[in-house]
């Protein structure tokens, strides 16, 4: 049904989005926490600074990942532990931009849900003698799941649409950098509309059928208020 | 009345301000540096008559005249759109043709390679960077390059969707050489080498009239005068016998 290649490039394109999703999960819980639970000197310029993604267009940011990634940036020298010029055109190189670019996704949910919990929750935990880390498992992670839910939702699905970012450091290669988005858009640049419609509908399909499942879950599991 | 009298007066707005309207061109982005240098050449001569240009790919911006995209004029990279609008009889009969041929260059920003066959069957020129054959005219003619060649396998071929993006893979350093179009790289410094004209199939650059108005038709007559043939030329693209 779909054109060679294309089922390649959607597997790409899951893969990505969810070692991405992982990847954001993780740097954005200590972050958010950080910058949830009380004012900082500089946060608001920090604050800016991640919210940045959203307003820069995708293939300006793109452009600028190139520059990072290309064997002259940083990306030049963490290529070379990897025995590469560079890390652009490569699986690697798209998880970082995506992380760049997905970031705020994923950390704006986890600190409303963050900033949403009593204070004095914590406290009685901590004068029940629950260490940090425990209070964070037992009272922090509970309280603030239909935050990360949101933020895994948000964070994936955004990942699965990216575009810009993916065209301008990826490269188009075959099971590595071609996903399932720049697939499309070669479809539609080459005038081959059919294949393009039904990778479209497979997309369309597939994002609607997560969306759907995870928040029929999110309100099965909060239950009837 | 009054209201009416408003909105008469609005909608005969657009008549007082501009006698003609400008003529709507469309240019495939590797000629859009060329098509500015045209467009000043056009408006000394008629008086600043306007031309607005829009750039896009070939492929775009031949969708966006199927969708009825309001043009005059459609300058494609490649002939094979052109055509196609051709059958669906979208164009002014008999206005299809080729205003430059492109010429493929190999380029990398450092200077001093010895571009060319060797240096590419060596192997050393990875990443290597072209345009993706499906959606470019370009990259049809480095394939058609890189077929007569015996790359190796651990060179790694990198796509841009165009010519364009092409240029920024290699300007940027991400890529070591790529193949774009001479047009871009011709004042870029760096290393150099354009293949053999015969050992690509002819990148037959084309121009449609979409809407036979004079202004249009005007540019149009422009675009194939020898004035406008010698910039072209200048710009880094050979020129059809006529």
């Amino acid at each position: 049904m779909l054109a060679a290649g294309d089922t390649l490039a959607l597997w790409v394109s899951v893969k990505l989005a969810l070692i991405t999703t992982v990847i954001l999960l993780l740097l954005c819980t200590p972050l958010a926490w950080w910058l949830a639970r009380r004012v900082r000197p500089g946060q608001a310029l920090l604050e800016a600074l991640l919210a940045l993604p959203l307003v820069l267009p995708p293939t300006v940011l793109g452009f600028y990942l190139l520059l990072f990634l290309g064997p002259d940036g940083p990306g030049g020298w963490l290529g070379s532990l990897l025995e590469r010029p560079g890390l652009a055109f490569s699986f690697a190189g798209l998880v970082i931009g995506s992380v760049v670019y997905s970031l705020p996704f994923v950390l704006q949910p986890l600190k409303n849900a963050f900033a949403a919990i009593d204070k004095d929750v914590l406290d009685m935990a901590a004068a029940a003698g629950a260490g940090p880390l425990d209070r964070f498992f037992s009272v922090v992670l509970p309280l603030a799941r239909p935050g990360y839910l949101s933020a895994a939702v948000l964070g994936f699905a955004h990942t699965l649409g990216e575009f810009g970012v993916v065209l301008m450091i990826g490269g188009s290669i075959a099971g590595e950098t071609r996903v399932a988005s720049v697939a499309l858009y070669e479809h539609v640049e080459a005038g081959d509309y059919a294949s393009a419609q039904r990778l479209a509908l497979v997309l369309v399909v597939l994002s609607l059928v997560l969306l759907w499942a995870v928040f029929r879950w999110q309100k099965k599991a909060r239950g009837p208020l | 009345m009054f209201r009416f009298a408003c909105c008469a007066l609005l909608m005969a707005l657009p008549l007082l301000a501009w006698p003609e309207a400008p003529v709507r061109v469309a240019v495939a982005a590797n000629f859009a540096g060329p098509m500015r240098q045209l467009v000043a050449d056009y408006q000394s001569r008629h008086n600043g008559a306007e031309v607005a240009v829009s750039v896009g790919s070939t492929g775009k911006l031949y969708a966006q005249i199927r969708q009825g995209a309001p043009l005059d004029l459609f300058l494609a990279a490649d002939e094979a759109r052109p055509r196609q609008l051709e059958q669906q009889q979208r164009i002014v009969a008999g206005s299809r043709r080729t205003y430059a041929l492109g010429v493929l260059a190999l380029w990398s920003r450092e200077p001093g390679l010895a571009l060319g066959a060797a240096l590419l069957n060596g192997g050393e020129l990875t990443p290597l960077a072209l345009a993706n054959a499906r959606t470019a005219p370009y990259g049809a003619a480095a394939e058609a390059v890189l077929a007569t060649l015996a790359l190796p396998e651990s060179v790694t071929l990198v796509r841009g969707e165009n010519v364009g993006q092409t240029f920024q893979f290699i300007q940027s350093g991400a890529a070591r050489a790529g193949f774009v179009a001479l047009s871009q790289v011709r004042e870029a410094g760096g290393s150099l080498w354009l293949p053999p004209a015969e050992s690509y199939p002819p990148i037959r650059q084309q121009a449609v009239l979409l809407d036979d108005r004079p202004a249009a038709r005007a540019f149009y007559d422009f675009l194939f005068s020898d004035a406008a043939r010698q910039r072209i030329e200048a710009a880094g693209y050979r020129l059809e016998t006529p």
